[in-house]
């Protein structure tokens, strides 16, 4: 048995795609590339999936993980191979490696998020930074989501705005920790941008670095 | 409005419906061909939700053998829900295809499938959408040719005006024929009405504005008549004399759709010749694929989509010659995968029982019968012979070898049908249910899918009358009230809808002002429960001076032209009347692979029919007999 970590691109095609779409979209892709996953146990058996913090419908990203558990003794280039050659339009592998056995599941270990935020010029900068510099200097920034208030401030570890990239670009790293997960659309709304009139890519991820 | 510019409205958009992963295609195994390189630009059309659309056979076989071509691309569209078509309206997006997201008007041809009638409106609000005029007539050579299919293509008479070439019967072949004389017309610069006259030259096809009916003054067909000299008088359908390889590269959706699966014909056409049934009637001849061709298929198919679920179809499986061979060999070479295999239309007996056993994986669901009638009158009326004993044995073994739940379905409303017999039914589901008591105690189900006749083209009970609404409710009433107990549920058809099928089952052309103004006045998705509305409907039979009495439970004689007579399935009105005779006599007829009741279809496609001893159409030679 072996844990095997796929570091992958979500990209356009699937952009409109949930979390428990993404699941059974993966599962089939490893029927196709005839690997065969581990299943838990009990009444219904499941494969053996986890994906880490799910992303935002109309976001992409750079950087997705998914572990899957396997019996087969392939090597990661053996099953990087074959699941390139089958893989659904959207998904772009870029790493497979090998993760403890015993490790904790990962959508638990994920410690921050990084996003970046395409302007186009319809946007008003000068505006959008004195926002920025107002929400970093702020100690609070109280908001409320379903109905729950929270402190959007607190899980903001990062944001700035660089106006002269092309397009403009706005950098944000975000707290994802189990019931302290930061969200981008949050972030944008507290800025006034709606997150229609944006692109947002998903840059990094940061795991806890686990003893 | 460019495929560019449409992107750029669906940024905005899509974030704001529901599923948005309905409206932007890049699914594997879609088809994306170089726009400029392809001469041929075609789209097809399944006129209701992608959930829905999706998994429609029809079209991938289609998609299949038009994209095999190098002259030739196919894209595909469905309708928006509700919240996407008021976003597409708003923002002036037309329908466009999922693969290029272009405008369904850059397209030399739009196919729409129709299986069932309750999709017309949706017709009319898509070629709206895509900002097409709804009537043929209005439409002209720079606008994309309008063709429809599918099993309502053989009485289109109320889609007349809209379509501009309806396709009769199986489009493997015809396709191929019509793509040509498309892209000849486009090169040849032909205009709209002469490529629709070459059109009508091709077996199959029926260009409805070539054709004129006159009526009765009490508004019954009086003839309906080629409107020039060399056009035929008579249409019939197209088969393919062998099926040929099944589709393997289905599409898979990137979202859950109501069927995930690879769906493989086993098998076309039906000799057990029920009355009622339309699929029965119009898909003669009998024609079967062979075990390899079936498992192979399977295994390639898996490859390329990594479904889970596999569906075997035919109108009757068990009367497929290998079904023993074909499942032994399917659990055999699929064991250990985790898929899951269905297998509809068994017959009701223990060996069925067998069948499903050896397909049985780790999940199964509930064990499938239609018994339709439950009193021999009844099963004589409509020809579907079955024991009550059998179908408690059958039952005892479903129960006692693990299923604990048994679907059946009836069918009530059907000609001459009383109260008593409504009763048998209600009888027949305790007696199931008691069954499984005995075997497995209160772990047993039954699940009792009642639904109402409705008489349909070309079928022996094409004459016979719709049971009036008030008659039915009576029986729905009875059942409800009767199976209302634990371990009982059980469905039943919206005797509303029920009555708008069958007016535009058998419609005739003046149907079609009623489709327009029903859809004008707001009336779309009507298969859908919560969408239907028959008001609408009622009140645009009124307004074109129409009543739904007149087509659905008038009395229709025997000699009576039926607006759908120009069009042949194959099967003669001479076998149709005399089964229609039979069966109100109350007298069983063979199934027609132990005897020919020469119902017209090897005359109808003489020559066509194969001459080798492993595949063949299951008519046995008339001379024999």
């Amino acid at each position: 048995m072996q844990r095997v970590r796929i570091h992958y691109r979500k990209g356009e095609e699937l952009q409109y795609i949930g979390n428990l779409d993404l699941h059974r979209i993966w599962e089939r892709t490893f029927r196709r590339a005839q690997i065969k996953l581990a299943y838990s146990q009990g009444f219904h058996p499941q494969p053996r999936m986890h994906q880490a913090c799910p992303l935002p419908l109309g976001f992409t990203s750079q950087v997705e993980l998914l572990d899957f558990w396997c019996d087969s003794e392939e090597s990661l280039a053996e099953l990087q191979e074959k699941l390139v050659k089958t893989v659904q339009p959207g998904i772009e592998i870029v790493e497979l490696t090998n993760v403890p056995l015993k490790s904790p599941p990962l959508q638990t270990i994920v410690e921050s998020v990084a996003y970046n935020v395409f302007l186009d010029q319809s946007h008003d900068l000068d505006d959008i930074s004195g926002k920025i510099e107002e929400l970093n200097k702020a100690d609070h920034c109280m908001r409320e989501r379903r109905g729950k208030p929270y402190d959007l401030r607190s899980l903001l570890l990062k944001l700035s705005l660089d106006p002269s990239a092309q397009p403009a670009m706005i950098t944000m790293q975000l707290s994802a920790l189990p019931g302290a997960t930061g969200r981008p659309e949050e972030v944008l709304d507290e800025l006034g941008i709606s997150p229609f009139s944006v692109d947002v890519v998903r840059t990094d991820m940061v795991l806890i670095t686990l003893p | 409005m460019n495929h560019l510019e449409i992107n750029k409205k669906l940024k905005y958009i899509l974030p704001t419906v529901v599923k948005p992963g309905r409206y932007y295609g890049g699914e594997l195994n879609h088809v994306l061909k170089d726009w400029d390189n392809i001469p041929l630009h075609t789209a097809l059309v399944f006129p209701d939700i992608y959930d829905i659309g999706l998994p429609n056979l029809g079209v991938a076989i289609l998609y299949e053998i038009i994209n095999k071509r190098n002259d030739a691309l196919c894209e595909r569209a469905y309708m928006p829900w509700l919240d996407m078509e008021a976003a597409m309206r708003e923002q002036g997006v037309p329908l466009y295809t999922l693969e290029s997201h272009r405008s369904l008007t850059d397209f030399d041809l739009i196919g729409f499938t129709l299986p069932y009638e309750t999709l017309y409106t949706n017709v009319l609000n898509a070629l709206d959408l895509i900002g097409l005029p709804i009537h043929s007539s209005e439409r002209n050579e720079t606008h994309p040719l309008i063709i429809a299919g599918g099993h309502t293509a053989f009485n289109p008479e109320p889609m007349s005006e809209f379509i501009d070439a309806f396709v009769l019967g199986e489009g493997e072949e015809v396709v191929n024929e019509i793509l040509d004389h498309v892209k000849n017309a486009k090169s040849a610069q032909l205009s709209r009405q002469q490529l629709l006259r070459e059109l009508q030259a091709i077996p199959g096809v029926y260009v409805p504005s070539l054709y004129r009916v006159d009526y009765h003054s009490d508004g019954r067909v009086h003839s309906i008549d080629p409107l020039e000299e060399g056009l035929p008088k008579s249409i019939t359908k197209r088969i393919v004399p062998v099926l040929p390889d099944p589709p393997t590269h289905f599409i898979v959706p990137n979202i859950d759709v109501v069927h995930n699966r690879i769906a493989v014909e086993i098998m076309r056409g039906c000799t057990r010749g029920c009355r009622f049934c339309h699929a029965g009637m119009v898909n003669r001849p009998v024609r079967e694929r062979s075990v390899k061709q079936i498992v192979d298929s399977i295994e390639e198919a898996l490859v390329n989509t990594g479904y889970e679920e596999i569906a075997l179809l035919s109108l009757s499986s068990s009367d497929y010659t290998h079904i023993d061979e074909l499942v032994t060999d399917i659990s055999d070479r699929f064991a250990g995968r985790n898929l899951s295999v269905s297998l509809p239309s068994l017959r009701i007996e223990s060996f069925s029982v067998n069948i499903m056993e050896k397909l049985r994986g780790a999940r199964h669901g509930g064990f499938t019968l239609a018994p339709e009638a439950a009193t021999d009158r009844m099963r004589a009326l409509i020809n579907k012979p079955i024991q009550a004993e059998q179908l408690l044995e059958t039952a005892r073994q479903i129960y006692s070898r693990g299923w604990t739940t048994i679907k059946l379905y009836f069918m009530i409303g059907q000609p001459t049908e009383t109260i008593e017999d409504v009763q048998a039914i209600a009888d027949l589901c305790k007696e199931v249910l008691k069954e499984g008591r005995k075997v497995i105690g209160k772990k047993a189900n039954l699940h009792t899918g009642v639904s109402t006749f409705v008489p349909k083209p070309h079928t022996p009970f094409q004459w016979a009358t719709l049971e009036p609404i008030e008659s039915v409710l009576e029986k729905q009433n009875l059942l409800k009230d009767q199976l209302r107990a634990p371990g009982m549920k059980m469905t039943w058809s919206n005797p509303r809808e029920t009555i708008l099928e069958s007016v535009l089952s058998r419609g005739d052309r003046r149907i079609g002002a009623v489709i327009e103004d029903a859809w004008r006045h707001g009336a779309k998705f009507d298969a859908w429960n919560d969408q239907f509305n028959f008001n609408v409907w009622m009140d645009a039979m009124d307004a074109a001076g129409l009543t739904t009495d007149f087509y659905s439970s008038r009395t229709r004689e025997l000699d009576e032209v039926m607006p759908w007579d120009h069009l042949s399935t194959g099967v003669s009105r001479g076998y149709l009347e005399r089964e229609y005779r039979n069966a109100l006599a109350g007298r069983f007829t063979p199934d027609c692979r132990t005897q020919c009741l020469s119902c017209g279809i090897v005359p109808a496609f003489e020559g066509q029919q194969p001459q080798t001893s492993d595949v063949h159409w299951f008519c046995p030679d008339p001379e024999v007999l």
